[in-house]
C-alpha cells in the first residue's frame, strides 16, 4: 500500500493492522508522535489524517491508506513555528512534555473547527490527557493561538 | 536519596581544560579526596559537552550548562543552569542546557561514588542539594575568563569585571567576549582558589522567572525521551509478566510466539523470592523481535497458565477490612510524648474520625523502556530514570558485575517520573534479556504493563483523635495508621521500621501538643509499593488537615483560627524526617494567612459554591491553598478555584515554582476525584485509562494563583510541595458546601 506522511510518499508492505502509530515511530523514525496508552483515551499519539486529528495507536494502516497524514514535526514551517507551537513556548505550557505534541496536534484541529473557542468549547473538545497537569497554562495557550491565529500571526 | 558519603572540600576542586578552544568545567565539586587529575578521566573526546561538564564556553559564544538530576517536568534543567549562568555572568537566553551522564568513580574507601555531583532526582532535593557547588562551578569559570582577560591585558584581575558574557576593563575601555577569552581561559593557572559567590542582593538570573529551556524541542517533537532513543542492531522486548503478586507460571507454550515473523527468542525472566529486594518485580516471558510490532504480537501469542500465586486471596476489600481489623488491637507505638491516655480522660471535649486512603499509581505518560547494551566487558544503558546511579547499581547486581565503572548509564528526558521511576525494574529487565541473546536490545512496556506493574502509593487506614481542655486547648492527639508500607522488601530492614515510610511523627500538629502518641500497625499486602510524589505526605496531609476542619466545625470554631493558633508564633521546633531539621509553625501560619487573604477565605460564597483551606509542610517547603468548589444536585466537583499560597525560602526561578505549584493542584485533585488501584483475587484490575481516569482539562480548575513568599530562608525544593494541601483544602470546601464529609478517597460518586 502507499502511505503518505508530511508530505511524501512511499510503500509500506507490512501488516495491514500494525496501528500507525509504530509505523511513524518506528519505520519511518518520526518520534514526536507519542506512545502512552494504546487504546485511543490518552491523545499522546495524535496525529492529522486528513487534516482530522486521530488517535494513530488505534489507527490501523489499512485506514491510513491513501490519506494525507500530517505529524508534529511537520507543522512549523522550516523555523517558523505554528502560532499553536508559538502559543505553547509564550505560555510555557510543558513540564515533562511528553503528551504535548498531541495537545498541540488536536489543538490545531480545534482551531481549524473552532476558531476561537470558549471555555466550554475548550472542555467539550479536548481530552488528551496530561499526567504532568498543564491544564491551567494549556488553557491560556489554546486562547493564545486563536489570537495568533486571528492575527494572521502564520499567513 | 541514597548518596554515598560525600563531603563538599573546603578548598575548590573544581577543574578546567580547554577542549576543541572552548573552555570546559569538569571536575568534582563534591570530593571525596580523588587527585584532581583522575577525576577528569571523564573529559570527552572532541565534543566538549558530551561528557558531562557543567560549563563549557565555545569560541562562538554559545554556553553549555550540564545540569547533573534527570528531568522529568520538574524543571530543573532551566532551573540548575540558573545557578551556574548567574555566576558566571552570561546572558541567561544564550544557554544551552544538556542532561549530563551519570558520573561514577572509586572513591578513596574503595567504594563507588559521584564523580561530580549527586544525580538522582527525588524528594524534591535538587536544588537544595546543588544550590552552592553549581554557584561555584559558574563562579570558577567567570574567574578563569577574568584572569585570562587580564593576563593578556598586563593587568589585575581586580580591575575587570564580567557581565553578559564580556569581560571588561572600565579604565580603558577594553572589552573581550567569553568565546574570545575561552581558549585562553583553559590554560589560566589559578591555583587553590575558593569562588566568591554573588551576594543575593546582585542576583540577576536567580529569583527571575525563566521560561524552560526545552520548550521548542518538545513543541517541535525533537526526540528527547528514553522512548524515542535507538541504538544500531537493537532488537525489541515485550514482556508478559504475571499478573498475580509473587506469581508464576504453570505452564507456558511458545511455539505460536516463536512462529511469527520477526521473533527471534523468547527470554524467561524469574521473579525475586517472596520478601526479598525487587530487582524486576514480577516473573515474565520477554518476547524478543526484530521490530517492536512483531515483539507486541509474539507476546499477544504466547500461551501462559499462571499460578495465582500467595496472595490470591487479597482484594481491595479484604485489604481494607483487614486495615479496620488491624485497629482495633494495640500497634507499634513510635512517638509517645507525655501521656495520651491522661489526657484524653480529663479532656473537656474528644474527637475522633477515620480515613481510607487507597493504592494508587504514578501512571507517568511514557511508559517504562530501557536499552540495553550488555557486552562482555561494557554495558551501556540509555533509560528514563530518576536514579542513574540506582540502575548502575541494579544491573551490577543482577549481571553480577563487579566492575560498576564499566557500567555506564545516560539518563533522558523523562516523560514523567512521580516516584515511579526511582524503581529501575525495567532497567535490569534490558540488561537481563540483552545479555541472554547477546545483542543491544529495548524494553518496551504497555500502559497495561505499567498499571498492572506499579510499585503503589501504599493504601492505609487512619485513625485520628484529640482532646481539648475547657480552655480550649489541643491536649491531646493520637494518629493510628494500619497500612502497608512501602518499606517492606527492602534489604535488611526489620518490620519494626516500616512506619518511618509512612508517619512523620514531627508532623503538625507534632511537637505543638503535649500528649502525642503516634502509632502504625504493618498491614500484610502483596502489592508492590513505592514512592509515590511526595510520599507520605499525601495520605498525611489529608487526614490531619480533613480532622481538624471536623474538630473546628463541631467547636463551632473558624477552621483557620483553630490551625493559626495551635501553630502560634515563628519559631524552629526539631523536625527528624526528611525535609528537617526543623519546622517552622510561623511559616506555616505564614501561608495559611497569606492563602487566605488573596483567595477571599471568609468571604460570602454564591450558592451551591464554598471554599475551605488547608495547608501542609512538605520536605522543608510550606504550602497552603484555598479550594473554590461548586457541587451539583448529582454529586459533581467542580472546582473553580484555587489560590495557594508557597513559602520555600529563596526562590530561583519564579515561573518554575508556579508550574509545579500548578502541576502538584492537578495532581492532588486528578487523584482525589477518581483515582484508586483495584485489586481482586490478587491482581490488578485497572489495566488502562479507562479504569485509571486520569483527570483532563475539563476537570481542571480554569484558575489557579501562585503567591510566593519572600524571604531569607535558604531554598527548598518545589517538585512536590504542591500537592499534598489539595485533597483537604478540597474535602474542607465539599463539607462547606454539602455539609458532606469526605473520609475516603477517591472521592469518586460517593456525594451523589
Amino acid at each position: 500500500m502507499q502511505i503518505t506522511v508530511n508530505g511524501k510518499t512511499v510503500e509500506y508492505d507490512g501488516d495491514a493492522d500494525m496501528p500507525l502509530l509504530w509505523y511513524l515511530r518506528e519505520d519511518a523514525k518520526l518520534k514526536g508522535t507519542k506512545f502512552g496508552c494504546g487504546a485511543g483515551l490518552c491523545g499522546a499519539c495524535t496525529v492529522h489524517i486528513d487534516g482530522k486529528a486521530t488517535r494513530s495507536c488505534v489507527t490501523p494502516m489499512s485506514v491510513a491508506e491513501g490519506a494525507e497524514i500530517k505529524t508534529i514535526e511537520a507543522l512549523a514551517e522550516g523555523d517558523k513555528l505554528h502560532p499553536v507551537q508559538q502559543a505553547w513556548i509564550e505560555e510555557d505550557v510543558a513540564q515533562c512534555g511528553y503528551c504535548q505534541a498531541g495537545q498541540i496536534m488536536a489543538v490545531v484541529d480545534l482551531l481549524e473547527r473552532i476558531p476561537n473557542p470558549t471555555d466550554e468549547e475548550i472542555d467539550a473538545n479536548l481530552t488528551n490527557i496530561c499526567r504532568c497537569g498543564t491544564y491551567y497554562r494549556l488553557r491560556k495557550a489554546v486562547h493564545r493561538a486563536a489570537e495568533l491565529s486571528d492575527t494572521g500571526w502564520f499567513s | 536519596m541514597n548518596a554515598p558519603d560525600m563531603k563538599l572540600s573546603r578548598r575548590s576542586l573544581l577543574s578546567y581544560s580547554a577542549i576543541a578552544g572552548a573552555l570546559v568545567i569538569t571536575t568534582p565539586l563534591v570530593s571525596c579526596g580523588r587527585p584532581q587529575e583522575e577525576a577528569v578521566i571523564s573529559k570527552p573526546k572532541g565534543e566538549p559537552v558530551s561528557a558531562g561538564p557543567f560549563v563549557a564556553i565555545r569560541p562562538d559564544e554559545s554556553v553549555v550548562i550540564g545540569f547533573p538530576n534527570p528531568e522529568m517536568g520538574q524543571g530543573v534543567d532551566t532551573a540548575l543552569a540558573m545557578l551556574v549562568a548567574e555566576e558566571l555572568g552570561v546572558d541567561f537566553e544564550r544557554v544551552e542546557v544538556q542532561q549530563m551522564p551519570l558520573g561514577l568513580m572509586i572513591g578513596d574507601d574503595g567504594n563507588v561514588t559521584w564523580k561530580n555531583l549527586s544525580q538522582g532526582s527525588g524528594g524534591s532535593t535538587s536544588i537544595t542539594g546543588h544550590w552552592e557547588p553549581l554557584r561555584k562551578a559558574g563562579a570558577l569559570a567567570r574567574m578563569l575568563l577574568v584572569e585570562a582577560a587580564a593576563q593578556q591585558w598586563e593587568l589585575s584581575a581586580d580591575e575587570l569585571t564580567a557581565e553578559d558574557g564580556v569581560v571588561t576593563h572600565a579604565a580603558t575601555q577594553r572589552s573581550a567576549s567569553f568565546g574570545e577569552l575561552a581558549k585562553l581561559a583553559g590554560d589560566v593557572e589559578l591555583g587553590d582558589v575558593e569562588p566568591e559567590l554573588i551576594s543575593k542582593e546582585n542576583f540577576r538570573i536567580i529569583g527571575t522567572s525563566q521560561k524552560m529551556k526545552n520548550a521548542r524541542a518538545i513543541v517541535t517533537g525533537t526526540p528527547l525521551y528514553g522512548i524515542d532513543a535507538e541504538i544500531p542492531g537493537m532488537l525489541h522486548a515485550v514482556i508478559a509478566r504475571c499478573p498475580y503478586f509473587d506469581g508464576t507460571a504453570k505452564s507456558v507454550d511458545e511455539s505460536a510466539a516463536r512462529a511469527i515473523a520477526g521473533v527471534q527468542d523468547v527470554i524467561k525472566i524469574d521473579r525475586p523470592d517472596i520478601g526479598a529486594p525487587y530487582d524486576v518485580q514480577a516473573e515474565g516471558y520477554a518476547v524478543v523481535a526484530d521490530s517492536l510490532w512483531a515483539a507486541l504480537k509474539g507476546r499477544d501469542a504466547l500461551k501462559i497458565q499462571w499460578d495465582t500465586g500467595a496472595f490470591s486471596d487479597e482484594s481491595s476489600t479484604s485489604f481494607k477490612a483487614h486495615c479496620e481489623d488491624l485497629l482495633t488491637g494495640k500497634g507499634q507505638i513510635v512517638r509517645n510524648d507525655g501521656d495520651f491516655d491522661a489526657a484524653m480522660d480529663a479532656a473537656d471535649k474528644t474527637y475522633e474520625a477515620s480515613y481510607w486512603q487507597p493504592y494508587i499509581s504514578h501512571a507517568p505518560l511514557e511508559p517504562q523502556n530501557a536499552i540495553a547494551d550488555v557486552k562482555a566487558d561494557l554495558v551501556h544503558i540509555i533509560a528514563p530514570t530518576q536514579t542513574p546511579s540506582s540502575a548502575n547499581r541494579m544491573v551490577a547486581a543482577a549481571l553480577d558485575i563487579e566492575d560498576r565503572l564499566s557500567i555506564s548509564v545516560e539518563p533522558t528526558r523523562l516523560g514523567g517520573g512521580f516516584g515511579r521511576r526511582l524503581s529501575n525494574d525495567y532497567v535490569v529487565e534490558a540488561a537481563l534479556i540483552s545479555r541472554a541473546v547477546g545483542a543491544p536490545v529495548k524494553v518496551q512496556w504497555t500502559r497495561d504493563d505499567d498499571l498492572r506493574h506499579d510499585f503503589f502509593r501504599p493504601s492505609g487506614m487512619h485513625q485520628l483523635r484529640a482532646g481539648f481542655d475547657t480552655e480550649g486547648n489541643l491536649t491531646g492527639w493520637t494518629h493510628r495508621l494500619a497500612s502497608a508500607s512501602k518499606y517492606y522488601r527492602r534489604p535488611n530492614l526489620p518490620e519494626t521500621d516500616y512506619w518511618q515510610a509512612e508517619l512523620y511523627p514531627d508532623n503538625f500538629p507534632g511537637n505543638l501538643v503535649d500528649n502525642y502518641r503516634v502509632e502504625y500497625f504493618s498491614a500484610k499486602s502483596g502489592a508492590p509499593r513505592g514512592s509515590w510524589r511526595a510520599p507520605a505526605h499525601t495520605a498525611n496531609a489529608f487526614v490531619v488537615e480533613s480532622f481538624l476542619d471536623e474538630i473546628a466545625e463541631q467547636r463551632g470554631e473558624d477552621p483557620l483560627a483553630l490551625r493559626l493558633r495551635i501553630l502560634g508564633e515563628d519559631r524552629e521546633l526539631p523536625y527528624e524526617q526528611h525535609g528537617g531539621p526543623t519546622f517552622n509553625p510561623g511559616r506555616l501560619a505564614g501561608v495559611l494567612k497569606l492563602a487566605a487573604e488573596k483567595g477571599g477565605y471568609g468571604d460570602k460564597m454564591p450558592d451551591g459554591q464554598a471554599r475551605g483551606i488547608a495547608c501542609h509542610f512538605t520536605f522543608g517547603g510550606y504550602v497552603a491553598q484555598v479550594v473554590d468548589v461548586a457541587v451539583d444536585a448529582q454529586g459533581g466537583v467542580k472546582v473553580l478555584k484555587v489560590v495557594g499560597a508557597v513559602d520555600i525560602g529563596q526562590v530561583v526561578n519564579p515561573n518554575g515554582v508556579e508550574a509545579q505549584h500548578e502541576g502538584g493542584i492537578n495532581d492532588g485533585l486528578s487523584t482525589a476525584l477518581r483515582l484508586a488501584i483495584d485489586i481482586e483475587g490478587g491482581r490488578v484490575t485497572n489495566g488502562n485509562f479507562d479504569s485509571y481516569d486520569l483527570m483532563k482539562i475539563a476537570d481542571a480548575p480554569p484558575i489557579i494563583e501562585t503567591h510566593i513568599v519572600q524571604n531569607d530562608y535558604p531554598p527548598a525544593g518545589m517538585g512536590e510541595m504542591g500537592l499534598p494541601p489539595l485533597a483537604p483544602a478540597l474535602a474542607n470546601a465539599i463539607f462547606q458546601a454539602t455539609g458532606k464529609r469526605v473520609r475516603d478517597l477517591p472521592i469518586g460518586d460517593q456525594l451523589a
